[in-house]
């Protein structure tokens, strides 16, 4: 399925996620990783550590609703996958990332501009058999 | 103040992902898509995230602390293991096969699409999966 280059909506909303990203350091000295993040809801260490990762979720899940009210129309989102494909590709994700210590947010963002040597190393081996999965996919078994 | 500053950090991330098209798994399998109907966007969303979060961080660590908290968290694991690899890899094929990273899905829960929460649930389902890894071959993979 083909879709739209927009390479300014794209720019301008890497930007938003930087600045997220930048605001959490600032306020509460910590990395934006999503997988951390959510870690952290299902296991959970104390309160506190509990309270901040509740607000700022609430947050994240508040934006498409507000974008809703301001523009007239839900982000899109188009699922290309059967639900038996979701389900398989949530566990290795949610496998990966912890095993890993990272996902997209927290090694290819925060990792990445910190200049951190194991995100260095994780990035391009994500993007590498993410790349590989979608040519197999397909390209070899013509999903 | 804490709370109401993460919420707000949460929901700057959440906008931008939704402009970002990050949260639109048939852009985000796109993008990996070289030899099919390939979408370079999200080449942009990286480039914005990390040219703000690059410069950001270097601002707010001329401060001695976080605005809420006595220091800032920062991982400082410099470790190239098998742990690091072979889990980043799988959260590619992982990400590969659906187009959902955790980035992503949090604030595309604010959607309302049922994919969106499967995909976040299986997510926690590799959670456990990996605790119950740890704790029968603790030496392979510890926690």
């Amino acid at each position: 399925m083909e879709t739209v280059f927009t390479p300014f909506a794209s720019l301008g909303g890497g930007m938003g996620i930087g600045l997220g990203s930048v605001l959490l350091m600032l306020g509460l000295g910590r990395i934006f990783g999503a997988t951390g993040i959510m870690s952290g809801l299902v296991f959970v260490e104390n309160r506190d550590e509990l309270a901040w990762r509740v607000a700022l979720v609430i947050g994240m899940v508040m934006a498409p609703g507000l974008i809703f009210v301001a523009t007239g129309t839900m982000p899109a989102l188009t699922v290309t996958v059967s639900p038996v494909m979701i389900v398989i590709s949530g566990i290795i994700v949610g496998l990966g990332a912890s095993l890993g210590s990272g996902c997209t947010s927290g090694h290819g963002v925060c990792g990445l501009s910190r200049l951190s040597v194991r995100s260095l190393v994780a990035v391009p081996t994500f993007m590498a058999t993410a790349a590989i999965t979608v040519f197999v996919m397909r390209h070899v078994f013509g999903g | 103040m804490k709370l109401i500053f993460a919420l707000f950090t949460g929901l700057v991330f959440g906008i931008g992902m939704a402009f970002s098209g990050m949260m639109d798994p048939a852009k985000v399998l796109n993008f990996f898509d070289v030899a099919g109907s390939w979408d370079p966007s999200l080449a942009f969303v990286m480039g914005g995230a990390l040219l703000v979060t690059f410069f950001g961080y270097k601002l707010v660590w001329r401060r001695d602390a976080p605005l809420f908290g006595t220091r800032f968290q920062v991982p400082t694991g410099t470790v190239i293991d098998a742990k690091l690899i072979g889990g980043s890899a799988l959260f590619g094929i992982g990400w590969g096969i659906g187009g959902f990273c955790p980035g992503g899905a949090i604030p595309a829960l604010g959607t309302g699409r049922w994919e969106v929460a499967l995909f976040l649930v299986a997510v926690v389902g590799g959670f456990y999966l990996r605790r119950l890894l740890s704790s029968v071959a603790p030496t392979a993979v510890k926690p």
